[in-house]
């Protein structure tokens, strides 16, 4: 639908030209990274076990720090307001953030595996894991920008959202490292199944954050 | 009239649940210490299992009916179907802490650990997580009828979340084998232990059913006081307005030279 | 279009905001081609009416119709007949006047989007700010933004909640205009204001609120302005209507 693009092409604007988090996202991504090195003093052998974690945490967190801003930023500046009075429906307006917070996530994703790549000689470019992650992202910003709406307008809100989000995206953290270990220890025919339960999480998922999301956006 | 003979009505079934609960569950605890048999491996240790299974079936059945009463709110907002989903809620929370300590329990003698990362103890244990959301969206939302609607969404996701979150842990931890644990049995039961059992899951669902009631009745009393303290809000003040009459209005149609 | 039937109709609304009671028994109707002065102290409501009118608040108690049917189940096709400015703006500083207004028409449906956000920039005196960002405008044009962002789809009612606000003489000139001309079409025009003068000159109908409660409901011409000073100020029903 054009409202839905309409929605994405101002979040971006409004995000680039704003610079209210994007960028903060990016820089925090690539010191988790880089702090995974310490925290998990990967030699060689380990690298590859637990190198992926380590990614997906940084993108995990990373990713909550932007979604949780996002809408919060509307929400306080009256913009959500706006919006909310233009005759769409919750689903609609749903779309338009998903979509954008996917791209922003993808973004972050952009930066760090690269990086990741020059650090730790790790395998992060190949195709199969830039499918992963942009799966994951998908299904990461599904719940994220349901559960974001929804803390933005409780107390506590910083807090609320990675503490929904966290249990709930558990499938997908477990199914974005397996398969990116997998990846990385050369054995990528293997991580198929777990691109099936990813792929399936995010369908249902975004359904379903789609469908709710009036409960969320009312009053 | 009617109204008291039918409240007196269901106060009597409520009493024969309880009474029917009270004497199932007596009876399965006698079973589970005395009729059942000891446990070749594990010995008596082994007779929590009794208990830990039922509580685990009660908290993913009160997750289903938080799903029931969220989906229910979403489609009708009704207050009673919030009602049953928070009831559900609570109880499920109750006991899903009690899987989790009497998992624990079981494990220790036989695991010479407090935990293991197995599938289905992991799943309770981020149900447990998803419980606390539940309650503390409702507390932060601001206002009651925002917390239902925020707890309704919360109930749904993590509802249809389970099943895949289990899946997803099934599927992690067969790729790393691990010692198996936690032997339930499987097809190999006994039939006493069977028996013992199932009368413990029978009792302990009897317990559910019953607390469900009480519960959502409580809730239903208090929702209700809530209700009247607010239109209590909306009763004319007492003191009446300030009547004195005001200068007479004059018919001007000079105002607007006032611009 | 006029004569038709209220466009909005209130009845006996109560709205509490936890244990405070916002607006107590406030019965209303708009007609079309109507230009309400809704006045009152602070705190009296006026606010809330013109937010519940909006469907962005939904009554504790009694119903509100809108264009025949209850605005707050049918909340989104009612939001496409309303043009409100509210006390925040609803525009984005980063993007310019001009891909405000585009991205709204689009919101709003309209087609021609670039063509009808030209032609409101126009209206309010702002085509040539066209391209500059919301964020560089003084607070008196930023408020012509809002009310171009308002009448951009042209709705039936425009509900307008403090619009002088930073307007200079020439948005004030605006603004009238911009008042005139919805009544003049058939639609009709809620506002809430301070400036006592400067609404009663553009109003056709006067609503007083007091502590939540209408104080005072009449045409312009049938009250005097001391009258309608001495409402807001006492917050009580005037004598001799």
């Amino acid at each position: 639908m054009r409202r839905v693009w309409a929605l994405v092409w101002k979040d971006l604007l409004v995000e680039f030209r704003g610079r209210e988090f994007l960028g903060a996202m990016v820089v925090f991504a690539l010191i988790t990274i880089v702090t995974l090195n310490f925290a998990f003093d990967l030699s060689r052998g380990d690298r590859e076990a637990s190198g992926a974690g380590g990614l997906w945490i940084a993108f995990l967190f990373a990713g909550m720090l932007g979604l949780g801003r996002s809408l919060a930023v509307e929400r306080d500046r009256g913009t959500l307001e706006g919006l909310t009075l233009c005759p769409v429906d919750a689903g609609t307006i749903f779309l338009g953030k998903f979509i954008s917070n996917v791209l922003f996530i993808v973004i972050v994703q952009a930066v760090s595996l690269p990086v990741f790549y020059g650090l730790y000689n790790l395998p992060s470019l190949e195709p199969m894991v830039l499918l992963m992650a942009v799966i994951g992202a998908i299904g990461l910003a599904g719940l994220g920008t349901l559960f974001s709406a929804l803390a933005a307008s409780s107390r506590a809100r910083e807090i609320l959202m990675p503490l929904l989000l966290f249990p709930l995206a558990i499938p997908l953290v477990i199914g974005t490292v397996r398969a990116t270990t997998l990846i990385f220890q050369g054995d990528g025919a293997e991580a198929w199944p777990w691109f099936n339960l990813l792929a399936a999480f995010d369908v249902i998922f975004v359904t379903l954050s789609y469908i709710v999301f009036d409960l969320v956006l009312e009053e | 009239m009617m109204q008291r003979n039918s409240t007196n009505r269901s106060d009597m079934l409520v009493m024969g649940l309880g009474l029917l609960t009270v004497a199932v569950l007596t009876l399965g605890i006698f079973m589970a210490f005395v009729y059942a048999p000891s446990d070749l491996a594990q010995g008596n240790a082994q007779r929590i299992f009794y208990v830990h299974v039922p509580m685990a079936w009660l908290a993913y059945l009160a997750m289903a009916v938080v799903f029931v009463g969220s989906v229910g709110y979403m489609w009708k907002r009704s207050a009673r179907m919030d009602r049953l989903a928070r009831s559900s809620a609570e109880l499920g929370f109750l006991f899903t802490t009690l899987v989790l300590i009497t998992g624990s329990l079981w494990g220790r003698p036989i695991w010479n650990a407090w935990w293991q990362w197995e599938a289905r103890l992991t799943t309770t244990l981020i149900l447990w997580f998803i419980f606390i959301g539940y309650f503390m969206v409702r507390a932060y939302a601001g206002d009651r009828e925002r917390g239902a609607r925020y707890a309704a969404v919360l109930g749904i996701i993590g509802a249809i979340d389970v099943p895949i979150i289990h899946q997803s842990v099934t599927w992690w931890r067969t790729l790393h084998p691990e010692p198996i644990v936690l032997d339930t049995g499987g097809p190999n039961l006994p039939d006493s232990m069977l028996a013992t059992l199932l009368v413990c899951l029978a009792g302990f669902t009897l317990l559910y059913a019953y607390l469900m009631v009480q519960k959502t009745r409580i809730e239903t009393v208090r929702d209700a006081l809530a209700e009247r303290e607010l239109t209590a809000l909306f009763a004319p003040e007492s003191e009446t307005l300030d009547r004195r009459p005001v200068a007479p209005v004059s018919r001007n149609v000079s105002g607007a030279a006032e611009d | 279009m006029t004569g038709d039937g209220p466009l909005i109709q209130v009845e006996h609304v109560y709205k509490r905001f936890g244990t405070k009671v916002a607006l107590r028994d406030v019965s209303f109707s708009l007609v079309s081609g109507e230009a309400v002065a809704l006045l009152g102290a602070n705190g009296a409501g006026k606010t809330t009416l013109l937010r519940s009118l909006a469907t962005l608040a939904r009554p504790t108690r009694g119903t509100i119709q809108a264009f025949g049917v209850d605005a707050w189940s049918a909340r989104a096709a009612v939001r496409a007949q309303l043009g409100v400015v509210a006390h925040q703006p609803y525009v984005y500083p980063e993007l310019t006047c001009t891909e405000n207004l585009v991205f709204f028409a689009t919101m709003f449906g309209l087609e021609e989007v670039r063509v009808r956000a030209a032609e409101a920039l126009e209206h309010v005196g702002l085509a040539r700010r066209a391209d500059d960002r919301a964020s560089t405008l003084s607070r008196g044009l930023l408020q012509r933004l809002n009310l171009a962002r308002a009448i951009l789809h042209e709705p039936a009612v425009l509900l307008l909640d403090e619009p002088d606000t930073g307007l200079d003489a020439a948005g004030r000139e605006v603004l009238s205009e911009i008042v005139h001309s919805q009544v003049t079409r058939g639609g009709s025009v809620v506002l809430t204001t301070h400036a006592l003068e400067y609404a009663l000159g553009l109003a056709t109908r006067v609503v007083v609120l007091g502590e939540g409660r209408v104080v005072l409901d009449e045409p312009r011409e049938l009250v005097s302005d001391e009258a309608v000073s001495l409402a807001i100020g006492s917050g009580v029903v005037a004598a001799g209507r």
